[in-house]
C-alpha cells in the first residue's frame, strides 16, 4: 500500500501538472530577479551619492521591504492595490511586482555594500586618470563591485525561489498549490501519496537551488584566495 | 550614540509612514464600496466581460477539487458551471482557500464565492449571501467500544475539533468540554485515531464519510446545534448579481438540479447512511 502511492505521479497528467507549476514559479522568481537586480543597482548608485536627503529615502525604502514579511507584500499587493487605485493585474504579475520591489531593496543593499568596500586608491586613480563620475563608475567601480556582491547576489535569488512557494496564498497555482490539489484528490485512494508528492516537491526546489548555492560558494572561495 | 538616534529617527519616520499608508486606504477603500465598485461586476457587466469569475476551492473533495487531470470537479464547481451556463458566458475559476474567500470578493477578483462558504452573522456583515443551496449540521463521532450519544456525556471530556469551523465555534460557546483544536482535517483526524480525545465534532457530512472508511468508529451523535446554511456570496452591495444568484438558486432547485448534483459529486463520498435531503436544500 505504502509504495503504491507512488503511482499518483503517474494518474492522469499529474507530473505534468507538477512541473507546469515549477515553470511557474521558476518564471516568477527569474522575472522579478531580473527587474529587481536592475532597479536594485540604481538604487545602490543612488545610495552611494552623498545626497542625505536620497539616501535617507531609499534607506526607509530598504528597511520597509526588509522588515514587512514577504507573505504580507503579496496581500498588500493582491487585496489592497486593487480595492484602493483599482490596478487589477493578474495575481502573477503582482507577484512579479511585489517581488521584484523586494529584490531591488535587497540587492541595492548590497551593490552598496561593494561600492563601498571597492578599494579607495581605485576611486582616487580613476579621478586622477581625468575620469567624469559615470565613466568612473562604469569602468572601474561597477566592475569591481560585480565580483564582490556575486556570492550574496546568488544567496539572494536562491531565496527568492524558495519565497515563490508562498504564491499559492494569493491564489497563483505555483508547485506548491498544485501539489496540494494532488495530495487532496488521492487523499482516499492514497493517504501516503502526501509523503511522495512534498518529496518530489522538495526535490524539485533542491536541484534549482543547489546549484546556485554551490556556485555561490565556489566564488566566495574565489575571493579568498 | 550618533547611530541611535538615527535608527530612532528612522523608526519615527516608518511609523508615521504606516500610519499615514493606513489612513489613506482607509478612507479611499471607504469611498469606493459605496460608488462605482458594484457596477464592475454587476449581470450586465458580466455578460459584457463574457466570463462569471467564480472563486471555488481547489483542496476540498467533494465540494472543490480538481482531479488527477486537472480538470476543476465537485458540488460546488458543478453548480458554477450550470450557473455560467444559464447566464450565457463562460466560466473562469480563482482557486482560494477558506481564509481569503473575503477578501478576494471584496478586491474584485472573482464576482462570487461557491466555496462551501457557511452563513455566519460575522460574514454577513462583509459580503452578501443570496439563497442557501446546501446545509449542514455539526455531528459528533466516537469509538464503537466507547460511544458517545448525548451531549450529557461530553462533560469534562476532551474533544477534537478543527479550527474555524462550525464545530469550534459551537462548543466554544456552549462550554463544558474540553477542546482540542487543530489545523487540519488531516490532523484532527490522526490526533483522534491515536486517542488524544473521547470524540471529534465536525460537519456532519464528512464525519458520515470518514467512518465508512473507519468502521471502528460511530456516528453517536447526528445533530446538535442549529443547522447551518451554505450558499453562494458575492460583493457587499451588488444588487444586481444577488438578485439574479437568488432566482437562479430557486429556478435549479425547481428542477432537482441539486439532487442531481448531490447524486453525481457528494454521494460517492458519502454513503448510504446520508440522504440527498440531509445534505441539500430543494
Amino acid at each position: 500500500m505504502a509504495h503504491s502511492a507512488i503511482n499518483v505521479f503517474f494518474a492522469g497528467n499529474n507530473f505534468s501538472r507538477i512541473l507546469q507549476g515549477l515553470w511557474t514559479s521558476v518564471w516568477i522568481a527569474g522575472a522579478s530577479l531580473i527587474i529587481g537586480l536592475i532597479l536594485g543597482t540604481l538604487l545602490g548608485i543612488l545610495r552611494t551619492l552623498p545626497n542625505k536627503i536620497i539616501r535617507f529615502i531609499l534607506r526607509l525604502y530598504l528597511e520597509f521591504f526588509r522588515i514587512v514579511p514577504t507573505i504580507v507584500l503579496l496581500f498588500l499587493f493582491y487585496y489592497i492595490l486593487p480595492r484602493t487605485f483599482h490596478i487589477n493585474w493578474p495575481a502573477s504579475w503582482m507577484a512579479v511586482l511585489a517581488f521584484s520591489l523586494w529584490v531591488a531593496a535587497e540587492f541595492g543593499d548590497i551593490v552598496r555594500g561593494a561600492l563601498e568596500s571597492v578599494p579607495l586608491v581605485q576611486k582616487e586613480s580613476g579621478l586622477a586618470l581625468g575620469l567624469s563620475r559615470v565613466q568612473l563608475l562604469r569602468y572601474v567601480l561597477l566592475p569591481q563591485a560585480v565580483q564582490l556582491e556575486l556570492p550574496a547576489t546568488i544567496n539572494l535569488a536562491t531565496r527568492v525561489i524558495k519565497t515563490t512557494s508562498l504564491l499559492m496564498m494569493i491564489s497563483i497555482m505555483d508547485v506548491v498549490a498544485i501539489g496540494q490539489q494532488i495530495i487532496e484528490a488521492n487523499n482516499q485512494k492514497y493517504p501516503t501519496a502526501v509523503f511522495w508528492i512534498y518529496g518530489l516537491i522538495f526535490f524539485l526546489y533542491f536541484i534549482i537551488d543547489y546549484p546556485l548555492s554551490k556556485w555561490s560558494k565556489q566564488l566566495a572561495a574565489k575571493q579568498n584566495r | 550614540m550618533q547611530k541611535n538616534k538615527n535608527r530612532n529617527i528612522i523608526i519615527t519616520a516608518l511609523i508615521v509612514l504606516i500610519i499615514a499608508v493606513a489612513a489613506f486606504f482607509g478612507i479611499k477603500s471607504t469611498n469606493n464600496n459605496s460608488s462605482n465598485n458594484a457596477n464592475e461586476n454587476s449581470v450586465s457587466a458580466i455578460k459584457k466581460r463574457g466570463t462569471l469569475r467564480v472563486a471555488v476551492f481547489g483542496d476540498l473533495p467533494p465540494y472543490g477539487w480538481v482531479d488527477d487531470h486537472g480538470n476543476r470537479v465537485g458540488y460546488d464547481v458543478h453548480l458554477a458551471r450550470q450557473m455560467a451556463k444559464d447566464m450565457g458566458v463562460k466560466v473562469k475559476f480563482t482557486q482560494v482557500n477558506a481564509n481569503n474567500r473575503v477578501d478576494t470578493l471584496n478586491s474584485n477578483k472573482a464576482d462570487i464565492v461557491l466555496a462551501n462558504f457557511t452563513e455566519t452573522p460575522e460574514r454577513k456583515q462583509v459580503v452578501d449571501f443570496a439563497k442557501p443551496y446546501m446545509k449542514v449540521s455539526v455531528g459528533v463521532i466516537s469509538p464503537k467500544s466507547a460511544p458517545i450519544t448525548s451531549a450529557q456525556q461530553l462533560k469534562g471530556k476532551n474533544l477534537i475539533v478543527n479550527k474555524g469551523t462550525t464545530a469550534e465555534n459551537y462548543f466554544t460557546k456552549k462550554g463544558g468540554v474540553d477542546l482540542l483544536k487543530f489545523d487540519s482535517k488531516t490532523q484532527q483526524f490522526n490526533a483522534f485515531k491515536n486517542k488524544r480525545a473521547a470524540a471529534l465534532a465536525d460537519d456532519n457530512s464528512y464525519l458520515y464519510a470518514w467512518v465508512k472508511k473507519n468502521p471502528n468508529y460511530t456516528v453517536g451523535i447526528k445533530n446538535i446545534g442549529p443547522n447551518q446554511f451554505i450558499a453562494p456570496a458575492v460583493k457587499q452591495g451588488n444588487k444586481s448579481l444577488l438578485n439574479w444568484t437568488n432566482k437562479e438558486i430557486t429556478r435549479l432547485a425547481n428542477r432537482k438540479f441539486f439532487t442531481d448534483d448531490y447524486n453525481k459529486e457528494l454521494k460517492p463520498y458519502f454513503g448510504k447512511e446520508v440522504r440527498p435531503s440531509d445534505i441539500v436544500l430543494n
